[in-house]
């Protein structure tokens, strides 16, 4: 191998331009320049148009009183309490609808992308119409539909629909029956806990006994019977101590038992099915990314059906399916702010819309608005990054 | 070696492996269970196609100008009818429709001379859609210059409105968005801390948050007295935001271009742009086409959200036609009628990437 001679007599440096680290060093200095010169020209501008309004920035304003109404509230709240209050009723309202709507999305969504696999042409046709419709049709119309179109035409409370004398629906939304818990009902969550340890240990001790001896209980049955029938065994020896408040019509409203508010059946039912469209799409390539030949070698090694579904397509498929799906999920979440279009007291409803409305506190309500969304984010694609890690294939 | 010289003629295939019937019985009614499904299907395709049909062209009403036309069983179009106008236009003066109706006109053969794989000259026609039509766009529909009457954007809406956010959000996010990816891709520190915290940022927050951003702490950033149109606000908040996702699409289709390409050109001298310019972007935009498609539905989707800060899109317009003491109680028809046109849209949109993908798959197949 021939050395290239050295041209340059030593000593001699090129010039600064053409010395990648120090070009580099100077872009960055210039680029941290102009993004600080950017933030001081703004943060100067807002100083003067807040002076101008005459708004003081601060978070003080979340301890006075708020004085409006939320129609949905998962803790106390009256219009007497503070700002900051609302801040908690708006959050608790936006992650019990991101929460409800994450378990329907992925429920419909994993039966409709097994649909569109199934080999029965009619089937596979219908989730594929399923699909096709509901993911090319704008959440914030579909929220509208179910809002103004379906749940507002409801008849009013006196002809209300009932289903079986105990739930009621109307145009004030859906009436449910509230389960009383009588003294001795304790038990039962600690039998289901019980239940659920007992289900774990089995679940690890099978495996072991599968591993070493290539015996194995039908693990999952029991354990469903466990978990199933434990809390019903000793909810009927105790005596069911559980009574249900029915709703009943009183005037021109219903009253006792669960009211659950037409807002939050619009914005659920919408986000659920506009999402499941997307998680549908996610499962089917999912299981489809899986090549044809793990299956076949599979059977090869004569595992019936079920264990070929459950130890070589499953899994794998999860790999695929579970980074879309999270993404997903906090689609999910930050559609549901989408709330306020039709009044549903969720975090930017009620915080970034009747709070920054009532305080002016433009700055400092959307920072705090936009804060929530990112900490749900950040802490998602943290969880994403271990999962990808934890699952990711070693190659080479 | 025993062999027989006649050849046995094709046979044709057994009875009952051909025909509807064995269609039938192979895709539908092969088993007891999945016959159950198949009649299931059928149910419900029963419960959901007749009613629609019924309501949606048997009894409907399709003539008359009040809603005194309509007999109330059925669909009222007439209202969507009546209100055609608005829902294109918005609040746009009618005598000026003709110059929305051009810019729309352009528009179409853009995009059509674009997608159609035969026509020549798609570099050209770019160059064009890039550079010329915006400034055509905006003379004939805000007016001003050559005589032609000013309309100011607060009557811009309708399907007009959806199609210019959609359209400009998406033209002004690529450039940021090519810019922001190779700054996440590089080497040095601070310009990729920088790329990764606003890429994120964009990414973490619902668009409606920053339409509010857009529409109250804007006019805050700005010097005391500057205004900004509406439009423009939500604009800029729907750059931003569509940015940072096309980053991500972006930076996909770089990571697909095996590094050696990139090195290859390094050996041979070129400087990082020429690089990126002329060997890595133009493997990787091709392959990028797919994904830049589908945030381009999404954005076309998320459009409507800017009815909340107070424009008329499409479905805007249609809120409003709603609420007219006029035409009260045909929210279904209205609704519909705006969902069709997304659909329409966002379909045929999705059809296009399918077909892309499908057609840049070929050379990499394994």
């Amino acid at each position: 191998m021939s050395v290239r001679p050295n041209i340059r007599p030593a000593g001699h440096k090129p010039p600064f331009w053409r010395d990648r680290a120090k070009r580099a060093l100077i872009f960055q200095l210039i680029l941290v320049a102009v993004v600080a010169a950017f933030l001081i020209y703004i943060i100067g501008n807002t100083q003067d148009n807040l002076n101008a309004r005459g708004i003081t920035t601060g978070f003080g304003f979340l301890n006075n009183t708020a004085g409006f109404g939320i129609g949905q509230t998962l803790i106390e709240y009256t219009s007497r309490s503070s700002y900051g209050r609302t801040f908690i009723i708006g959050l608790l309202n936006t992650l019990l609808v991101g929460g409800l709507g994450v378990l329907a999305a992925s429920i419909i969504g994993f039966i409709v992308g097994i649909a569109r696999l199934s080999p029965n042409w009619l089937i596979a046709k219908l989730a594929n119409a399923y699909i096709e419709t509901f993911r090319n049709i704008p959440l914030l119309l579909q929220i509208f539909f179910w809002y103004f179109a379906v749940l507002r035409t409801l008849p009013s409370a006196r002809d209300s629909m009932a289903f079986g004398e105990v739930i009621f629906l109307n145009v004030r939304g859906l009436f449910l029956p509230e389960p009383l818990f009588e003294s001795g009902f304790g038990l039962i969550p600690a039998t289901l806990i019980a239940a659920i340890i007992a289900s774990i240990a089995l679940v690890i001790w099978n495996r072991r006994r599968h591993e070493a001896t290539g015996k194995r209980l039908p693990a999952g049955w029991i354990s469903l019977a466990l978990i199933i029938g434990l809390p019903m065994l000793v909810l009927v020896a105790t005596g069911v101590p559980i009574t249900w408040d029915v709703p009943e019509l009183r005037g021109f409203n219903f009253r006792g038992g669960i009211t659950i508010i037409p807002e939050f059946l619009a914005l659920w039912l919408a986000l659920s099915i506009y999402t499941a469209s997307f998680i549908a799409e996610i499962v089917r390539s999912g299981i489809q990314a899986i090549p044809h030949g793990q299956t076949e070698a599979a059977q090869a090694l004569s595992l019936p059906r079920k264990l070929v579904l459950r130890l070589v397509v499953i899994p794998q498929a999860m790999r695929v399916i579970i980074p879309p799906l999270t993404s997903q999920y906090l689609n999910l979440i930050k559609n549901s702010s989408l709330a306020t279009a039709i009044g549903y007291p969720d975090l930017v409803s009620v915080f970034a819309g009747t709070t920054l409305n009532q305080t002016g506190q433009a700055i400092e309500v959307i920072a705090m608005t936009m804060a929530v969304y990112l900490i749900i984010s950040l802490l998602v694609s943290m969880f994403m990054n271990w999962f990808n890690a934890r699952v990711a294939l070693v190659e080479r | 070696m025993i062999h027989n010289k006649e050849v046995i003629p094709a046979q044709p295939a057994p009875k009952g492996t051909i025909g509807p019937i064995a269609w039938l019985r192979g895709n539908l009614f092969n088993g007891p269970i999945n016959s159950l499904f198949t009649l299931l299907g059928l149910y419900v395709l029963y419960l959901l196609v007749v009613p629609t049909i019924q309501w949606a062209f048997i009894d409907a009403d399709w003539v008359g100008t009040s809603r005194e036309d309509c007999s109330r069983v059925g669909a009222c179009w007439v209202f969507v009818n009546a209100r055609f106008n608005q829902f294109m236009y918005g609040l746009y003066p009618s005598s000026e429709y003709w110059r929305a109706n051009i810019v729309f006109g352009m528009f179409a053969a853009i995009i059509a001379w674009m997608v159609i794989p035969r026509l020549p000259f798609k570099r050209w026609v770019a160059v064009f859609a890039l550079l010329a039509f915006p400034v055509i766009a905006y003379v004939l529909l805000h007016g001003g210059y050559f005589d032609l009457p000013r309309v100011s954007t607060h009557r811009w809406g309708g399907l007009m409105l959806t199609l210019l956010l959609a359209t400009v959000g998406m033209v002004g996010a690529l450039p940021i968005g090519i810019v922001l990816a190779l700054g996440r891709r590089s080497n040095m520190p601070i310009v990729k801390s920088f790329c990764v915290i606003f890429i994120e940022f964009w990414r973490g927050v619902p668009l409606i948050t920053i339409l509010f951003m857009a529409s109250v702490m804007l006019p805050l950033f700005l010097p005391t007295g500057m205004g900004v149109d509406r439009l423009v606000r939500a604009l800029i908040g729907l750059t931003l935001f569509q940015s940072a996702y096309m980053a991500e699409v972006i930076r996909g289709g770089l990571q697909a271009i095996p590094k050696g390409q990139e090195e290859a050109a390094a050996a041979l001298g070129m400087t990082y742009w020429k690089r990126m310019g002329l060997i890595v972007m133009p493997q990787a935009l091709k392959m990028m086409i797919p994904g830049i498609v589908n945030t381009f539905i999404s954005l076309f989707k998320d459009t409507t959200l800017v009815m909340i800060i107070g424009l008329f899109d499409l479905l805007g317009i249609v809120q409003a036609a709603l609420s007219d003491s006029r035409w009260l109680g045909f929210s279904l028809e209205g609704y519909v009628f705006a969902a069709f046109v997304f659909w329409i849209f966002c379909f045929s949109m999705s059809r296009y990437s399918q077909y892309l993908e499908r057609k840049l798959n070929t050379g990499h197949k394994r």
